[in-house]
């Protein structure tokens, strides 16, 4: 073999090889990356929500908006955010009654259950987006990733399917979408805030029960709000670093 | 969609209903554990230089390598996109336990096992490759690599490497099935799951599954080619799979008295779990048949003088109890853990389904698979041919 044609083998060679694993590599750093809009920038913002216990009437609005806005499967199995109603006897916070009829899609129309002698609230339930997601810990491939405006969000081109996250969550916030075969969950709808709207569930809450707020906004009545109320975050013994706040949230509540 | 909820009682998260882990993943634990255990069987004639389980070590190691096999199987079957497995090597995240399966998995299957008895065996390979002809004689030649160096410098060689090998092979063992308990052990949302005791009550499991298995397995074999049985063999595994088992069997007490004394947020939840969906599984099953039974068996044997026709039966029954038993404690960790809910106020049902992807055929098919496999081995590489050390060749 002469020179000539060994020099042209072996550039050619190294071409291939570079080439290969700069797009192995590319796709690497592509996986686990927010979609992007126009004039949003993800290092201003930092996201989390107050739900109000007090003023959740039960009605479903946020259930049905949800899965309506994000294309949840309609299956009483699969929800991104749910509604459970409570019933505590007062002196009994550890035997609470709770019951979420297709996740409160339809409401909680069965006043007969109903009881004067004890108290009764509702709490919906979403992704608490975690600042120490277990979830997205445990992703063998990185395919749920915390974007950097505090969102945790599933790449469904690189989810394997695993299940592993939602074994993790302590909420139980996922699902995988019979569809898909890969994780699914609250995007906070990532596709409206980023846009400078509110969450589909927000957005048609009739009572404002639901507060979408932006934690790195010093004008954002989130601030306020977390000032002049006693807040809790569900199971917090979990140091999950939930971000979702409830003002008025029940001793008994899971 | 038509689609059937399963039976709920109390209150579960909606999400939660259906359960995410199927039987598939109660055989990954479950083969796993009896490749780490059949290794750790075959380390003890190595390494420890135990002589009377001499003639089960090459079956060790051949039965640790039919199952370790077929381990990733049942997790390929299972996941919503097997095409994408391989990106758990490419673009692992370091911080997930499951991540590193494949990186360990690998490790023990080309480093420890598949070098370790390759190097045990190259002597008969080579000696196989000169005496056939036609495809097997490539075949043996390609699995010598084309090197037929036998000469008594080299085996010595071997030899050495070899026990270097199984050194690093112990912990390898232990490393790939704490592992596997770490995987569960590690999620702090289930209660179940989450102790520290996980990696090493799955580690003792594992150890107890592949004794049980080497030991029938030898036993199955001689049968079937009417030798007899080595009773000072069989009579030493018996005694290392009844040490095993109570270690075994104590940690797995400790962990229930510990829960049972702690009874902490999730205590009357599990408690009511076991007292009735698990209560067949797990106590009928796991506790009393497949251990304080099997236990008794084999203390009875260190106990009492018995006849060898007495033993056998005794080693026979023990182990296939302690396999139902170590298998029924993977069903219980895996589905149990999924059957109450994360706020404590429900429990689901699993409901096994039989043809489908994730059902009971597929998962016998994948458990009779090691069997076929170690058919295979067994014909290519006969683990019962006299050894090297036996017939003296190499011991220079």
């Amino acid at each position: 073999m002469n020179n000539e044609r060994r020099q042209f083998l072996r550039e050619t060679g190294k071409f291939l090889v570079l080439t290969a694993s700069a797009s192995v590599a590319w796709e690497a750093v592509l996986a686990g990356r927010p979609e992007t809009a126009p004039n949003y920038k993800t290092a201003d913002h930092w996201w989390g929500m107050v739900i109000d216990i007090e003023s959740c009437i039960g009605c479903g609005n946020c259930v049905r908006a949800c899965k309506e806005e994000n294309d949840v499967p309609r299956t009483p199995t699969y929800f991104r955010t749910w509604v459970e109603r409570y019933r505590v006897e007062p002196d009994d916070l550890e035997h609470p009654a709770v019951d979420s009829p297709n996740g409160g899609f339809d409401g909680f129309n069965d006043r007969a259950a109903a009881d004067p002698t004890a108290k009764h609230f509702f709490v919906p339930k979403l992704c608490n987006h975690c600042a120490h997601s277990p979830c997205v810990q445990v992703c063998p491939v990185g395919a749920t990733f915390e974007s950097p405006d505090g969102v945790v969000l599933v790449d469904k081109t690189y989810c394997l399917g695993c299940r592993y996250c939602v074994q993790a969550c302590p909420y139980g916030c996922r699902f995988i979408d019979p569809r898909t075969n890969t994780a699914d969950k609250c995007t906070l709808c990532y596709h409206r805030i980023t846009k400078g709207l509110t969450t589909a569930c927000c957005e048609t809450c009739p009572t404002g029960a639901r507060q979408l707020g932006d934690l790195k906004d010093p004008k954002d009545a989130i601030h306020t709000f977390l000032r002049e109320h006693h807040v809790l975050v569900l199971k917090p013994q979990m140091a999950t670093g939930a971000k979702v706040y409830y003002n008025g949230l029940d001793g008994s509540v899971r | 969609m038509e689609h059937v909820l399963p039976a709920v009682q109390g209150f579960m998260y909606p999400n939660e209903v259906e359960l995410q882990w199927s039987i598939l993943i109660v055989l990954y634990p479950f083969i796993t554990g009896l490749v780490a255990g059949a290794f750790i069987l075959a380390s003890l004639e190595r390494v420890f230089n135990v002589e009377a389980v001499k003639p089960t070590y090459r079956l060790a190691l051949l039965t640790a390598l039919a199952f370790l096999l077929v381990a990733p199987l049942p997790l390929q079957l299972h996941l919503g996109h097997p095409e994408r497995s391989l990106e758990m090597y490419l673009t692992p995240h370091t911080e997930s336990a499951m991540a590193m399966f494949g990186f360990v998995y690998l490790w023990y299957l080309m480093v420890v096992l598949v070098l370790e008895i390759w190097l045990d065996y190259r002597q008969d390979i080579v000696l196989a490759w000169r005496a056939s002809s036609g495809p097997k004689r490539w075949l043996y030649g390609a699995m010598a690599l084309w090197s037929d160096n036998i000469g008594p410098e080299a085996l010595a060689l071997d030899d050495r490497i070899g026990r270097a090998l199984t050194v690093i092979g112990i912990p390898s063992a232990f490393l790939l099935h704490g592992y596997v308990g770490f995987i569960f052990g590690s999620i702090k949302a289930n209660p179940w799951w989450s102790t520290p005791l996980m990696p090493i009550v799955f580690l003792f499991s594992a150890i107890v599954s592949g004794i049980a298995a080497v030991m029938l397995v030898y036993m199955v074999t001689a049968w079937w080619r009417e030798r007899r049985f080595d009773m000072a063999c069989l009579d030493t595994i018996g005694r290392y799979l009844f040490y095993a088992f109570v270690i075994d069997f104590s940690l797995e007490m400790l962990d229930l008295i510990h829960r049972i004394y702690e009874a902490d947020e999730s205590f009357r939840a599990l408690d009511f779990m076991v007292k009735t969906r698990l209560f067949t599984s797990q106590v009928v099953v796991q506790i009393i048949l497949g251990t304080l039974v099997p236990l008794a068996l084999l203390a009875a044997v260190q106990l009492f003088k018995m006849t060898e026709k007495i033993r056998r039966r005794i080693y026979a029954s023990a182990g296939v109890l302690t396999l139902v038993g170590i298998f029924a404690m993977r069903w219980n960790v895996v589905i149990g853990g999924q059957l109450f809910s994360k706020s404590f106020l429900g429990y689901t049902s699993y409901k096994m389904e039989f043809a489908t992807r994730e059902g009971l055929l597929p998962a016998a098919a994948l458990m009779l698979l090691p069997f076929a496999i170690l058919a295979v081995l067994i014909h290519l590489l006969p683990p019962w041919k006299t050894t090297r050390r036996e017939t003296g060749v190499g011991a220079a």
